[in-house]
């Protein structure tokens, strides 16, 4: 297994680059950024939306959603996209 | 999660996601691969200021959420920035597309005041001298003073690099220019060949070996610099064995309104004859979108032909790129002759043949008015 590139008391935050917001005609939220944009799933979208309202560290936000969801697999699931979101430089941390 | 996020760029679910506004032909450069069309001095009638937010109005209300600035020149419209505000409000994505003439530091400013989001830049070569010649203009340092004003006002870009067989050998250097700069997206936009570049691809097509060599340098510069900046290379089409997935589908998600209004499912649509383009002044943006013939013409898949009907990679490549269509075979609605499936492949590699028996000092015809080919 690969180490994450993410420790749990990093705290992440939004990359500035990209522009993380609810698009009502997708009813969904999308990341936009030049000359480009995706569309997020429900969950994904929920989970930057939680990085995008303040600076937390990484394990607040799994317990968070561990939490909400009363769903042991939720923990891996979660790290796993931020993990993702950090190789793809979505969200950053916070120096 | 099984899926992280789709790209809209693929599935728009029938919206159209990137509106590009082309302000204005006008441009003082005289790319010889331009695609603006051969004659776009007959463009004259613009529209105003009120009709281009018009524009804005019905294209968010359509599900436009990627909106690009360009032209031509588009820092020659005064009211760029009345307009780049507009639609921020309005809750775009806005992108200027710019050749960086014009693009002063009291107009940048002015620029990210009204809250334009990045700049995408044109730069044809890492030396003054291949720069100016290869656009028929000094324009080399104004150019560089407007990279580096752009990026101290904090703007993302996207340095754009018409890529072709005069400077993709100095991909090294343009590379370690946009590194230096913290420019964040590069983009070797290897010339597709329509309008302006058709009538030059035997003088600006690169050789494979070319390619291939520019392509290790993109690749070494990606594993060095990891997220820091986002390299785009996609390889000339003229080279490839599958078409590409052009404007991701005809009428699929891309919009384009040309200087004087007429909506184009892209920008070099024009060059299929036959073809009304309806006009903003005369139709609403949803009617024009949904239903007017021009953009249901080759919309899906109902209109395609043997081989593309039957392959099964007809939903990945939408049967490539109808004007390449038209331009190579005379008809738009035959399969893309850069598929090596196509009965037309031939055309391809004899282009590329004729190219490389080429290879010496090839005049090119610049961008210019009243182009006279006999």
């Amino acid at each position: 297994m690969t180490e994450s590139p993410l420790r749990p008391t990093d705290i992440v935050e939004l990359n500035p680059r990209y522009l993380f917001r609810w698009e009502e005609p997708q009813q969904a939220y999308i990341l936009l950024y030049p000359e480009g944009l995706i569309k997020l799933n429900a969950t994904a979208g929920e989970i930057l939306g939680t990085v995008a309202t303040g600076a937390r560290a990484v394990n607040e936000i799994v317990a968070q959603f561990t939490a909400t969801y009363q769903d042991a697999d939720v923990a891996k699931d979660v790290m796993e996209f931020l993990e993702t979101s950090y190789d793809k430089g979505w969200i950053r941390i916070k120096s | 999660m099984t899926k992280v996020g789709s790209e809209l760029r693929v599935d728009g679910q029938g919206l159209p996601l990137w509106l590009l506004l082309e302000l204005t032909y006008k441009c003082p450069l005289k790319c010889p691969w331009c695609n603006n069309p051969l004659d776009f001095d007959r463009y004259r009638d613009e529209l105003s200021t009120a009709e281009w937010k018009d524009v804005l109005r019905q294209g968010r209300k359509l599900g436009a959420v990627q909106l690009g600035f360009s032209g031509g020149e588009p820092m020659l419209r005064r009211d760029l920035e009345e307009l780049v505000a507009e639609a921020n409000q309005m809750g775009y994505y806005t992108n200027l597309i710019t050749s960086g003439m014009g693009l002063t530091p009291e107009r940048l400013g002015a620029l990210k005041d009204a809250g334009l989001k990045q700049i995408q830049l044109s730069l044809q070569a890492w030396d003054a001298e291949l720069n100016n010649r290869l656009v028929g203009v000094n324009c080399y340092s104004q150019k560089l003073a407007a990279a580096r004003a752009a990026k101290a006002l904090g703007f993302p870009m996207v340095l754009n690099i018409p890529t072709s067989r005069h400077n993709i050998d100095q991909a090294t250097d343009l590379l370690a220019f946009a590194e230096e700069l913290g420019i964040e997206y590069v983009e070797f936009a290897n010339l597709q060949y329509y309008n302006w570049a058709y009538l030059n691809r035997f003088d600006l097509l690169p050789s494979r070996e070319q390619l291939e060599r520019a392509e290790a340098v993109v690749q070494a510069t990606r594993e060095r610099l990891g997220s820091r900046m986002t390299i785009y290379f996609v390889i000339t089409d003229y080279y490839d064995e599958r078409p590409k997935a052009c404007m991701k589908g005809w009428g699929n998600i891309h919009l384009t309104i040309a200087p004087d209004g007429s909506a184009l499912p892209c920008q070099e649509a024009r060059v299929i004859p036959g073809l009304e383009f309806p006009n903003v002044r005369e139709h609403d943006l949803g009617w024009i979108w949904h239903e007017s013939p021009v953009f249901r013409k080759f919309r899906g898949e109902e209109w395609m032909r043997e081989p593309c009907r039957s392959c099964p990679e007809r939903a990945k490549d939408y049967g490539g790129c109808r004007c390449q269509a038209f331009l190579l075979t005379g008809d738009a609605a035959n399969p893309d002759p850069v598929c090596s499936k196509s009965p037309h492949h031939h055309l391809i590699t004899e282009a590329v043949a004729a190219a490389m028996a080429k290879r010496s000092d090839g005049r090119l015809i610049m961008r210019e008015r009243g182009l006279n080919l006999n």
